[in-house]
């Protein structure tokens, strides 16, 4: 591959070494999910991964996906575990204080994934007083539908548990940002499905170390150049345009700090 | 401080379903290790095996473990136990609080249990062997000779198994009960800035909780010392 010309700062750093380390989630299907036994994670986050290194010159070879949870992701930017972080991060103005984001690239929304047998009792989150809602624990999903739909939260380690729980019939609503639960619906089609518009909003940006130089540009370059070319939307169709979702417009990039 | 200011009420429902854990567990504990004590040191040959079988499965699997069986396997056996006394949030008790209380319960039942033994094994053979002879039951035994003089040696480790529970209610965050790190961590989600005082907040409520064990111990060892 062949790195992009007029590269400066971080990006040049990188592109020169020919070797980055990106932080992902590897347990949200559709966005960033290993599968047992697989070498590398697969979904949307992770493609859009593949677009930036590619502008890099970097190829799979010189990729290293690095496993990032929630709370690590700040953290792993600012100690150079990462260099950058692509895992269904929302760009937030307290994250903004500590870390570079760059985007949106994908703006998506809190919804509800429930089985399909209560298709119909549980239509949108003005359905979910005292309904058993299963979500990660410590989580702003979790903590809106309890305060403000009165739900009956319940905490779990993460969203595949929640889904188990759902599966199982133990909770009746698992709540997160629509595209994750997307994936999680395309795995199980025929039992479960997503309801309702989306009740936030949330903007996954990419994260960058805020000491890395030109790279908020860089990033938005390449993110901008992958909606005109298309390849953005070539890239939803194939990771979460499968559950049965048209490809949304492409979002609005914040101009650079 | 706005953290707590702000959610005075949902720290204490918080610790409430903590209490009733640490309660309901507590006793559920107490139960269970009696009876299995009793097994082990019983002269029926399958009991002390049911006994020994019991502490050695339970006491060498990691609680959350034994939470996520519970909480997973049950369902898939189509058992999903709720009780409501009332409609307020503390009268309700949902399938996940009952689940990974029985877990936590049934857990430190092996740890009571052990504790138990070693204060009956403590009391010198001779107790016993006289107890038969003047024609008591086993039975009688247990209740008449050893068990109230092993009682007072063992408060300290059953005080020390319980205290170990208090603590061990918030692996129950992972398996859906919001207790008090649950309200924790949410908090820490809403208060970034806050979250030293957060921590010591929490750490602190649960330090009230266990040192209202060990002053109940305290007591009990103080009155039955000239028992």
């Amino acid at each position: 591959m062949k790195q992009a010309e007029g590269l400066t700062g971080a990006a040049k750093t990188l592109a020169d070494a020919g070797k980055i380390k990106i932080g992902v989630k590897v347990d949200q299907p559709g966005i960033g999910y290993r599968e047992p036994g697989a070498d590398a994670p697969a979904g949307f986050d992770i493609e859009m991964g593949r677009i930036i290194a590619g502008r890099l010159g970097i190829d799979d070879d010189g990729i290293e996906w690095v496993e990032t949870v929630s709370d690590n992701r700040e953290p792993f930017l600012q100690n150079g575990t990462v260099d950058l972080v692509l895992a269904s991060y929302s760009i937030t103005d307290d994250r903004r204080k500590v870390v570079g984001q760059a985007g949106p690239y994908y703006e998506t929304g809190q919804q509800l994934l429930i089985r399909k047998d209560s298709e119909g009792d549980i239509t949108g989150p003005e359905d979910l007083a005292s309904v058993k809602t299963c979500s990660v624990e410590g989580s702003t999903s979790l903590a809106r539908v309890e305060d403000e739909y009165g739900a009956s939260p319940v905490p779990f380690a993460t969203y595949s548990e929640c889904v188990e729980q759902l599966e199982n019939k133990t909770v009746d609503a698992v709540t997160t940002d629509g595209a994750i639960l997307l994936g999680y619906a395309a795995q199980n089609p025929d039992e479960l499905v997503v309801v309702g518009d989306p009740f936030s909003t949330e903007r996954y940006g990419v994260g960058y170390n805020k000491d890395a130089e030109g790279m908020c540009d860089f990033l938005n370059e390449t993110l901008q150049a992958s909606f005109d070319d298309g390849s953005w939307a070539e890239t939803f169709a194939a990771t979460l345009g499968k559950s049965d979702v048209e490809t949304p417009g492409t979002p609005t990039l914040d101009p650079c700090p | 401080m706005t953290a707590f200011s702000e959610n005075w009420h949902q720290i204490l429902l918080g610790f409430g379903v903590t209490i009733e854990m640490v309660v309901v567990a507590g006793v559920l504990a107490l139960v269970v290790g009696s009876l299995m004590a009793a097994l082990r040191v019983s002269p029926i040959a399958i009991g002390r095996v049911i006994g020994s079988a019991y502490v050695r499965l339970v006491r060498n699997t990691p609680l959350l473990l034994i939470m996520l069986i519970f909480a997973f396997g049950l369902p898939e056996l189509d058992i999903r136990p709720e009780v409501s006394l009332g409609s307020a949030r503390l009268l309700s008790f949902n399938v996940f609080f009952i689940f990974a209380t029985t877990a936590l319960g049934l857990y430190t039942a092996a740890f009571v249990c052990e504790a138990l033994r070693s204060g009956i094994n403590a009391i010198p053979l001779g107790q016993a062997e006289a107890a038969r002879s003047v024609g008591m039951t086993f039975g009688q035994t247990l209740r008449e000779v050893i068990l109230p003089q092993a009682f007072r040696a063992v408060i300290p480790p059953i005080a020390s198994a319980l205290i170990a529970m208090t603590k061990n209610t918030s692996v129950a965050l992972g398996v859906g009960v919001t207790e008090a790190t649950f309200v924790m961590k949410k908090l820490n989600n809403d208060y970034p800035t806050q979250l030293i005082a957060i921590f010591v907040g929490f750490a602190l409520g649960y330090m009230v909780l266990v040192a209202l064990i060990s002053l109940v111990a305290g007591r009990l060892e103080r009155k039955l010392r000239i028992a």
